[in-house]
């Protein structure tokens, strides 16, 4: 569960921005829609707690995240906050496996090779497990991504424009398996997007401005 | 997954890259330590064969070729001086020497040097026998244990000698046969190396077929003539037996002559003592030279090269540091998402500065082994060259205590060259560096 109050943020020397409240329960799905330019990376970074909000609180299960040192916010963020990123990075020198395990371990969860290969099974990229990153497709990319930021059962899973390099059928797809198994886990799911197919699958929305 | 773990999975990532900078560390890594190597092993041949010898009388040249030559055996001899000017050194109850040893070259067998001398050699070095018996007559011979065991001679095998240093067969002493009576034990010391027997036999040697160019003094002439060299004397002040092999019996010689003289002083800190050696060159026809100031001499002159090697070892380590730097900063710059991303999953900045500390700490530590892997293997090589040349011994197998100093010298330099690039990753933006893309 999410909940944002007041939320503002500033950048040096520019007028500061202004988010409306969100709220979104476990097991649920919220879509944030917004035109390029209104601050929709900045909302994902300031939910997620990449930055500090100049003004108002965010709420996460039960913690207010504000109160968290920096320190403290990246452990946090380890094992309560799964990102999917609109361009998906992963460690290059480790292969498909490795990097969702690299998710447990960075979030100070035993490593479990075993529950890695689940996740890839779940997602359908099992059989790439043992290959390297670059050498998948954009789709393949993708799944992995949202499999390790499944992998240590976060409360809240935040996605960046999932759908924008996707045709209708596949965004209709992404969108169904990212609601599936957040529900499955128990997780508050975030969409922030301007790809406005999205509005017709989804009823929960906010729309910045 | 430990840092660790994938601080070196990013290294071999980039295999050219992790060979440039192990062979370019390694190669200033190892130069040092085979300096390091090379001086140690050196200097601990210089000082065992030492042997508490404090001066070295012999004929007039370089003081560095008479202590080469006489303690080293490496440098061939300044000439001979006679028993005659020799005389005060060797007669017992000088005040000032303790002992003095008398040896004469000029002969080998396959290119071992047989030194002509009395049995105290043995004690300079505290060589004892393995196995059989010390040198009597004429001819009997002693062999260090290198000898033994690089020509197979045992005891009672014979062999004949060459004449001069180089191991050349072509001038050999084929009618003189000596018999080996005894093999010492080892003793890393040159004695190892050296074939020992009376001196009269170095002589017997060399007379053989000049006996009638020799002049002869009045002193002389009565031995010369009338007694070889070796047999049983009287004493002719004393009435009394000369002992074999002794300073005594060479002094019924005079007109013979010997190599040089090692000289032990009764005390070293005497003023007498300190001034003997200019005595010996200011006032008579033979130079001495003492051994440690000779070889502090040697050590400078081989100073200059091991200062220049030295200073071009810590030259490539430094630039080797820089290429480790270039390659860790390049990496760390072509990896920045990932590494926001690895603090996205929960890594704390201290995380990611560990993790390229580490990786420059990992490179170093190859760096460091296939250095120490060069310098012993070139160590080794230099070693079969030394011995072939010299019949010294060196080993690329020892290892020294500081070698673990350059060790951690080599993990510093590692830690040093990270230390920018590290911090730099610990310092990224987050959101910065995702909001670009």
């Amino acid at each position: 569960m999410i909940i944002s109050k007041n939320l503002s943020y500033a950048y040096p020397g520019a007028k500061p921005m202004v988010f409306p409240d969100i709220t979104c329960d476990s097991k649920d799905l919220l879509l944030v829609l917004g035109k390029s330019g209104v601050g929709k990376t900045t909302l994902l970074h300031l939910l997620g707690g990449l930055i500090t909000a100049t003004q108002g609180e965010i709420t996460i299960g039960d913690q207010s995240v504000n109160k968290l040192s920096g320190k403290q916010m990246d452990t946090f963020r380890g094992k309560n906050i799964g990102i999917i990123f609109q361009n998906n990075h992963f460690v290059q020198s480790l292969n498909v496996l490795e990097n969702i395990a690299l998710a447990q371990s960075l979030a100070g969860n035993p490593v479990n090779k075993e529950v890695c290969q689940k996740w890839l099974d779940r997602l359908n990229i099992g059989h790439k497990s043992k290959a390297y990153v670059h050498h998948l497709s954009q789709g393949e990319k993708q799944r992995v991504a949202i499999a390790r930021a499944l992998v240590n059962h976060p409360k809240l899973i935040l996605a960046d424009e999932p759908t924008s390099a996707l045709d209708d059928v596949n965004t209709k797809e992404v969108v169904s398996i990212l609601q599936e198994q957040a529900k499955e886990v128990g997780s508050a799911l975030v969409i922030v997007t301007h790809d406005t197919r999205l509005k017709e699958l989804v009823s929960n929305q906010v729309i910045l401005q | 997954m430990r840092i660790s773990t994938l601080a070196w999975k990013n290294i071999i990532k980039n295999p050219l890259n992790l060979i440039l900078n192990v062979l370019l560390f390694g190669l200033g890594i190892g130069l040092i330590s085979f300096l390091l190597l090379f001086n140690e092993q050196l200097k601990d041949k210089f000082e065992k064969n030492l042997a508490d010898v404090d001066l070295v009388a012999g004929a007039k040249g370089s003081p560095l070729q008479l202590i080469l030559c006489g303690m080293y055996h490496i440098d061939n001899p300044t000439g001979n001086i006679s028993i005659k000017n020799a005389t005060p050194l060797l007669r017992p109850l000088h005040p000032l020497i303790k002992l003095a040893v008398p040896l004469s070259l000029g002969d080998n067998y396959k290119s071992y040097r047989i030194v002509g001398t009395n049995h105290d050699f043995l004690g300079l070095y505290e060589a004892e026998l393995k196995e059989g018996n010390l040198y009597k007559g004429d001819f009997e011979v002693i062999i260090g244990a290198a000898v033994a065991d690089e020509t197979g001679l045992k005891i009672g095998d014979t062999f004949v000698s060459s004449h001069g240093f180089g191991g050349d067969d072509d001038h050999t002493h084929d009618d003189a046969n000596f018999k080996v009576t005894g093999i010492l034990k080892g003793t890393g010391a040159v004695i190892d190396q050296l074939i020992l027997t009376n001196t009269a036999s170095i002589w017997l040697v060399h007379d053989h077929g000049h006996e009638h160019e020799e002049e002869h003094t009045e002193e002389g002439h009565v031995h010369e003539e009338e007694v070889a060299p070796g047999a049983e004397l009287i004493n002719p002040d004393t009435g009394e037996k000369v002992v074999k092999n002794s300073n005594e019996e060479l002094l019924m010689f005079p007109d013979k002559e010997i190599t040089t003289v090692l000289i032990q002083y009764k005390n070293k800190k005497n003023f007498q003592s300190l001034n003997f050696g200019r005595n010996i060159n200011e006032n008579t026809e033979m130079q001495a030279a003492s051994p440690a100031i000779e070889i502090n001499r040697l050590y400078s002159m081989i100073g200059v090269g091991t200062d220049a090697l030295r200073a071009l070892a810590i030259l490539i380590a430094f630039v080797s540091a820089i290429s480790i730097f270039i390659s860790l900063y390049k990496n760390m710059r072509e990896r920045k998402y990932e590494l926001a991303l690895m603090r996205v999953m929960g890594a704390g900045r201290s995380k990611i500065f560990n993790l390229v500390l580490l990786e420059g700490m990992i490179l170093a530590l190859i760096g460091f082994v296939v250095g120490t892997v060069l310098s012993h293997a070139g160590m080794e090589l230099l070693a079969v060259y030394l011995k072939k040349g010299y019949k010294y011994t060196f080993s690329g197998m020892t290892f020294l205590q500081v070698e673990w100093i350059l060790l951690a010298v080599s993990l510093v330099i590692g830690v040093i060259a990270a230390l920018i690039p590290a911090y730099q990753a610990a310092k990224t933006d987050i959101h910065k560096t995702l909001g670009e893309k």
